[in-house]
């Protein structure tokens, strides 16, 4: 019978991410687990994971300029946001599902839950997004720059504009959720999710405004590559075995 | 060998995840050749013993016969239908935290010492107030002597392992399993780094 590869991927840093509890940004509060987390050596199970099998996406489902389907374009300032995914070994993670989700240019998301903030909804705008990445780890998005949006976490409290976006790369262990900011934004010292991060590595989480994306009488481009864990060690070498 | 390059940071889903998933659809498996139908189902709590009402949970599970639909599980012999996908999502409910997944019994996967894992489900669960993604797993009630010899769960405190069993509810039809899921408390899930 044959066997498996089960490749052997570098730790989480903890050191570049977020604690569990951040008592700043309150919810965590309740929500963190008190026992650190079992360390186990992963298995098959964590060294697979969904592939691009699991959703099927189109090309426009990359658009959320008009990807409502109204045949009417969404209101706000239109923007190129693309980059790489790759793995700490600087390889492109080519055929991965990249989903975002994010606010209208006046910091309305379409959502039922309640909100005391009275910004308008576009209704040529749903806000979600979906793409492939290319062999080379490419991803692409038009949209609108979200806008930023009051919450309740502590007094005159602001959410930076941000773009929420998820990636599940090769692995149960690459799974990834994170938030990409805009360079230069004035909202970003009082954000308690963006200072959760240690300060070393806070800039990864901010996109860099790059003039050689944007397009003439079009959009404005701005560039956000991500970093998953890698497989440890000479690729090439694992999958000769 | 180049310098590694640094992770990009985690950071929440957020209260307003839900625009954007779980889509149509996404928490429930089709049943594969020799699958049976199984529905997981729990509440997710928080250390106050509320319900949280906004938490995402994605599976990752093997089909029946125990191969995963990846192309690092190259075991051709073992029957794979490729509209297996083997990966579904679920919110937790507003109004009382619960989540159903709608799957099929997974088979026994390899561990690393040769041998086979208890059949079992991995688990992600994020949220609102979450800034990184917990990692758990569901075994199965009634698979006692598998969940015995079982690698990863022989590498739990004794007390915490019940944390990661889910309880067949007697006389249910499809076999239904329950999972809470704790935050916090004496008897708070067990979750692991792998
Ligand atoms: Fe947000």
């Amino acid at each position: 019978m044959s066997e498996p590869i089960v490749r052997h991927y570098g730790p989480k840093a903890y050191s570049d991410h977020p604690p569990f509890k951040y008592p700043d940004y309150k919810s965590t509060i309740k929500r963190s687990p008190t026992h650190d987390p079992i360390k186990v050596v992963a298995t098959l199970t964590e060294t697979t994971g969904p592939g691009p099998a699991w959703a099927e996406i189109t090309p426009e489902d990359a658009d959320l300029t008009t990807n409502a389907g109204t045949g009417s374009p969404a209101i706000g300032e239109r923007i190129i946001v693309t980059g790489r995914v790759l793995d700490e070994n600087g390889n492109g993670v080519p055929d991965t599902i990249v989903e975002v989700w994010q606010a209208n240019a006046c910091g309305r998301y379409v959502h039922w839950r309640e909100t005391a903030f009275p910004a308008p909804l576009d209704p040529n705008f749903i806000g979600v997004g979906q793409c492939k990445t290319d062999a080379e780890g490419n991803y692409r998005f038009l949209t609108i720059k979200p806008g930023a949006y009051p919450w309740g976490n502590h007094p005159n409290a602001w959410r930076p504009p941000h773009i929420h976006f998820s990636i599940l790369g090769p692995a149960l262990v690459t799974r990834l959720v994170t938030q990409m900011y805009f360079e230069g934004d004035p909202l970003l010292f009082q954000d308690p999710m963006y200072n959760s991060v240690p300060p070393h590595a806070r800039e990864r989480l901010v996109a860099r405004y790059d003039h050689d994306v944007t397009e003439e009488n079009w959009a404005l481009g701005w560039r956000f590559d991500i970093v998953l864990r890698g497989p440890n060690g000479n690729v090439e070498e694992m999958e000769e075995e | 060998m180049s310098p590694r390059l640094g992770q990009t940071p985690s950071q929440t889903v957020g209260p307003y995840v839900s625009m954007a998933f779980p889509r149509e659809g996404d928490n429930v498996l089709p049943v594969p050749d020799g699958g049976e139908r199984i529905v997981i189902t729990g509440v997710v709590y928080d250390g106050d013993r509320n319900h949280i009402e906004d938490a995402v949970i994605e599976t990752w599970q093997a089909n029946p016969y125990g191969r995963y639909n990846h192309p690092d599980d190259t075991r051709e012999e073992v029957p794979l239908d490729p509209t297996w996908t083997g990966f579904a999502r679920a919110m937790t409910d507003f109004e009382t935290g619960a989540y159903r997944i709608e799957t099929v019994k997974p088979g026994r996967v390899p561990d690393l010492e040769g041998d086979f894992q208890a059949p079992h489900i991995a688990v992600i669960v994020q949220g609102r107030g979450m800034l990184n993604p917990v990692f758990t797993r569901i075994y199965f009630s009634d698979e006692e002597e598998a969940n015995a010899d079982d690698l990863v769960l022989r590498q739990v405190p004794e007390a915490r392992r019940h944390t990661l069993i889910a309880q067949l509810e007697p006389g249910s039809d499809p076999k239904t399993y329950r999972f809470d899921i704790r935050f916090q408390g004496d008897d708070e899930t067990v979750f692991f780094d792998f």
